[in-house]
């Protein structure tokens, strides 16, 4: 029973909510890049940049929202970057994408070695604290778990609600939607293709940057390599697990942390019996399951990875 | 209509010198006209004419090498779809440019609002789209998934985007191309209908009845020049055949003669749905020797399942395939070469040939497992080229050398050597499915000659086209197809083109009561 009751604890589901923050952010900036069209594998690369810029610029004396920013304008960056390669100059986004995951990991290693040649233990900052909101975080279990965390974690909440009312609700996200889906009907109507594309993943990408930066900057307080740690590869699947939907892929960030929330601590109940490697795997075995079960039936973008080509015949 | 009457009518659109080429080749010559206000022009034209790029240099898709498009007394920029559709021109593409998984809502009112404004105004877009749907008979469900509707509703989707931006001159491309003869009835009285309220229409096509029917002008476009202009009222099918052929071209006649064994038969064969069309559900169908039988139906109602099926590239989910009378267990497109079935596909591209290898490697592609292009495994180039001349002769393909790639041939002797490939060993079965989409007439009546020949020799052959006047001149019997149901088979002449057509909508089935018409 005791690996049952992990589940009534508050400190569980206030980890679950702070392990999904960062792949909140970045899964909506994934969706809004295929969404488009455009499929984003610099993901991970961009995460570990995000996490870098914004933590520097705390530690270089900035405010912890301008941190936010900076980090944002790094992910636009190599947004326009994967954008350029892929729409105008239409090259295999797969390739692509890897690319900037290269460049902007090996980059973002080579800046922090650089700016801090003599230090052997991570620097720390002092990063964003909880908020109680008050009244909402008095509601036993869920209180604690949805409304006493970082400002950052309320401003994915945000994001979701915010990509799904463009998506569905704006002109500009009918436009985004139907160049993933077909590329002529939206040039068709006097609509830059190009324009549309590039703006979906820079905007995306900055969305991914910022869920790097909630690591430094609200999960701990300093940048370590390797920080990253998959969570971006993870994001494209959860793109893939929502069907392309905000709501659903929001779902999927939250149950993936649950589940990675649930097996640090099923670890300390088994006590050595079963080896932690199993539980490390569970996620990731649970979320491929899901994968099949789901997306099986999902429709995906018809036009997600064509190129779009104006005037070719 | 037109400048008919006492006062000259507004000019709208002017269109001066334009040229454009792809590459070596000239699409488009010096090409210029006129359109008036409440005017129907037909831009008549062979395939390759040059009658789409014209247009799609008018709309801003391309960008013409030299000349200008003047709309309502101003020059239009050139390349900027934006500025064609600000000036009132809506395109119908002959490829609909719909976004399958949105709404009908959606697609029309795409790009007609603010790009950032805060709210998406659904409700203005529902009642502008009833209104013009009720007042020009283009019934259609906005809040319908494009992809579910049929190609005819499609089509009225794409008409209601010009309308809803407004438009005062619509260029249709071959727009009865994917319509059964009763949606062309309706489509015709829809532009009756706009053509009354001002709008002026372009109607590209390369059907002679329909431009007669529609147009009150007549542009002939040969080789990417404007060969003729008429006044239809004074001009008529036989004048306007010669403008756009340049010669006289003679389509071979079908000699009446009795069929004789089945070679091939489906019995009972269902498929499971794929890509890009409906499933077969439990049909029979025999082919016999020295019968062309005719697959009539709007396209996506099965015949690429049947066609796949032919060709050995899908297997039956149930039911029996037979040749000349046994059953084939293990059917696959290596069974359907063994049993000698000859296949012309759809999409030559695609399907048909590998655009990127030499002649002679596509010609073998079929038959290099054969002793006669290789030995222990080794492939021997000397016979095969010698099979890619013979073809090359036979067919009157032209082309450098068998070297060649295919990629640089034109449609026609990139079909011509298709029907080298798959006539080669006198195929018992001929699969023929759309063997003259996109050919000029020249290449047409050479395509049908060869199955004419093949049919008279004894082959069994199955004919799939969209063209319904290509299915009633060369079948033998006609079969229609509709939602992967096959009507019974039923001899040259039998029918009417409204009952195909009928038949085609999915009435007068098996079992059902004929419907009264």
């Amino acid at each position: 029973m005791e690996a049952f009751d992990i589940l009534l604890t508050t400190s569980f589901w206030v980890a679950a909510i702070r392990i999904a923050s960062p792949l909140i952010f970045a899964t909506m900036g994934e969706l809004i890049c295929e969404r488009a069209g455009v499929l984003n594998l610099g993901i991970e690369g961009i995460m570990t940049a995000g996490a870098f810029a914004g933590w520097i610029t705390v530690y270089a004396g900035g405010d912890l929202w301008l941190g936010v920013a900076v980090a944002a304008l790094t992910g636009v960056a190599f947004g326009l970057l994967h954008g350029f390669l892929t729409v105008p100059l239409g090259l295999s986004q797969h390739v692509t994408g890897i690319g900037i995951t290269l460049l902007a990991t090996s980059l973002t290693y080579y800046t922090y070695r650089v700016s801090l040649p003599e230090v052997t233990s991570p620097p720390k900052i002092e990063p964003f604290q909880p908020f109680a909101i008050p009244g909402l975080s008095e509601i036993p279990l869920i209180g604690p778990a949805l409304f006493n965390q970082t400002p950052l974690t309320y401003l994915a909440y945000v994001t979701v609600a915010l990509v799904a009312w463009v998506l569905y609700r704006t002109p500009v996200g009918l436009a985004v939607r139907a160049v993933g889906e077909n590329p002529s009907a939206v040039e068709a109507q006097g609509i830059s293709v190009t324009a549309m594309r590039m703006g979906a993943v820079a905007a995306g990408s900055a969305l991914m940057a910022v869920g790097g930066a909630f690591l430094t900057m609200s999960a701990f307080n300093s940048f370590f390599f390797e920080m990253i740690n998959g969570r971006g590869w993870i994001c494209i699947a959860l793109v893939v697990f929502g069907s392309w939907r905000p709501g659903k892929a929001l779902i999927g960030a939250i149950l993936f942390a649950a589940f990675d929330a649930y097996q640090v601590r099923l670890q300390q109940v088994t006590g050595g019996v079963i080896p932690y490697q199993i539980f490390l795997m569970l996620p990731y075995v649970l979320s491929i399951l899901a994968l099949i079960v789901v997306a099986r039936r999902a429709t995906y973008p018809k036009a997600l990875m064509v190129p779009y080509q104006k005037g070719e015949r | 209509m037109g400048s008919q009457g006492g006062g000259e009518a507004e000019t709208v659109l002017r269109l001066s010198n334009i040229t454009k080429r792809f590459g070596p080749l000239t699409a488009n010559d010096s090409v210029s006209f006129e359109l008036k206000r409440g005017e129907v022009i037909a831009l008549l034209g062979e395939n390759g004419a040059g009658k789409t790029t014209l247009m799609n240099i008018l709309f801003g898709h391309y960008v013409a090498d030299e000349g200008t498009v003047e709309a309502f007394g101003r020059a239009l920029p050139p390349g900027e779809p934006n500025a064609a559709l600000a000036a009132g021109i809506g395109m119908v593409h002959q490829h609909f440019t719909l976004a399958d998984q949105m709404t009908v809502l959606e697609n029309i009112a795409l790009g007609t609002q603010t790009l950032f404004a805060p709210r998406f105004d659904r409700g203005r877009a529902l009642a502008r789209i009833e209104e013009l749907s009720r007042d020009f008979g283009l019934e259609v469900r906005a809040s319908a998934l494009v992809s579910d509707l049929s190609v005819g509703e499609r089509q009225r989707v794409e008409i209601l985007k010009a309308l809803y931006r407004d438009a005062r001159v619509l260029i249709l491309d071959e727009p009865t191309a994917v319509l059964t003869p009763l949606e062309t009835e309706a489509l015709f009285a829809t532009l009756k209908k706009l053509v009354a309220t001002g709008l002026s229409i372009i109607f590209i096509s390369h059907k002679l009845n329909e431009v007669m029917a529609v147009s009150d002008r007549v542009l002939v476009l040969r080789s990417g020049r404007i060969s003729g202009e008429r006044r239809t009222a004074d001009t008529d099918r036989g004048e306007l055949a010669a403008l756009m052929v340049g010669e006289t071209i003679r389509e071979p006649e079908v000699v009446e003669h009795s069929p004789g064994d089945t070679v091939i038969e489906l019995a009972g064969v269902s498929t499971v749905g794929r890509a890009g069309g409906a499933p077969l559900e439990a049909i029979d169908l025999a082919l016999r020797e020295g019968e062309i039988t005719g697959l009539a139906g709007v396209s996506g109602n099965g015949q690429a399942a049947l066609a796949a099926l032919i060709a050995g590239t899908l297997k039956p989910e149930s039911g029996t395939i037979r040749i000349r009378g046994e059953a084939v267990r293990d059917w696959s497109a290596r069974t359907a070469l063994a049993h000698r079935i000859g296949r012309i596909p759809e999409d030559r591209h695609a399907t048909g040939m590998i655009g990127d290898m030499s002649v002679t490697e596509n010609v073998i592609s079929e038959a290099y497992r054969s002793p006669r292009f290789s030995r222990m495994g080794f492939l021997d180039w000397k016979a095969a080229e010698t099979f890619a001349e013979a073809i090359i002769r036979d067919y009157d393909v032209k082309c450098p050398s068998p070297n060649a790639r295919v990629r640089l041939l034109s449609g026609g002797n990139m079909q011509k050597l298709i029907l080298g490939r798959a006539f080669d060993g006198e195929p018992q079965v001929i699969l023929a499915n759309q063997p003259t989409r996109g050919l000029d007439v020249g290449a047409v009546a050479y395509v049908h000659t060869k199955l004419l020949e093949a049919r008279n020799r004894g082959a069994a052959i199955l004919l799939i086209s969209e063209d319904l006047d290509e299915v009633l001149a060369l079948a033998d019997r006609i079969v229609v197809i509709s939602k992967g149901r096959l009507s019974p088979p039923s001899k040259r002449g039998e029918l009417s083109v409204r009952e195909i057509g009928e038949r085609m909508a999915g009435h007068g089935f098996v079992e059902e009561a004929p419907d009264a018409a």
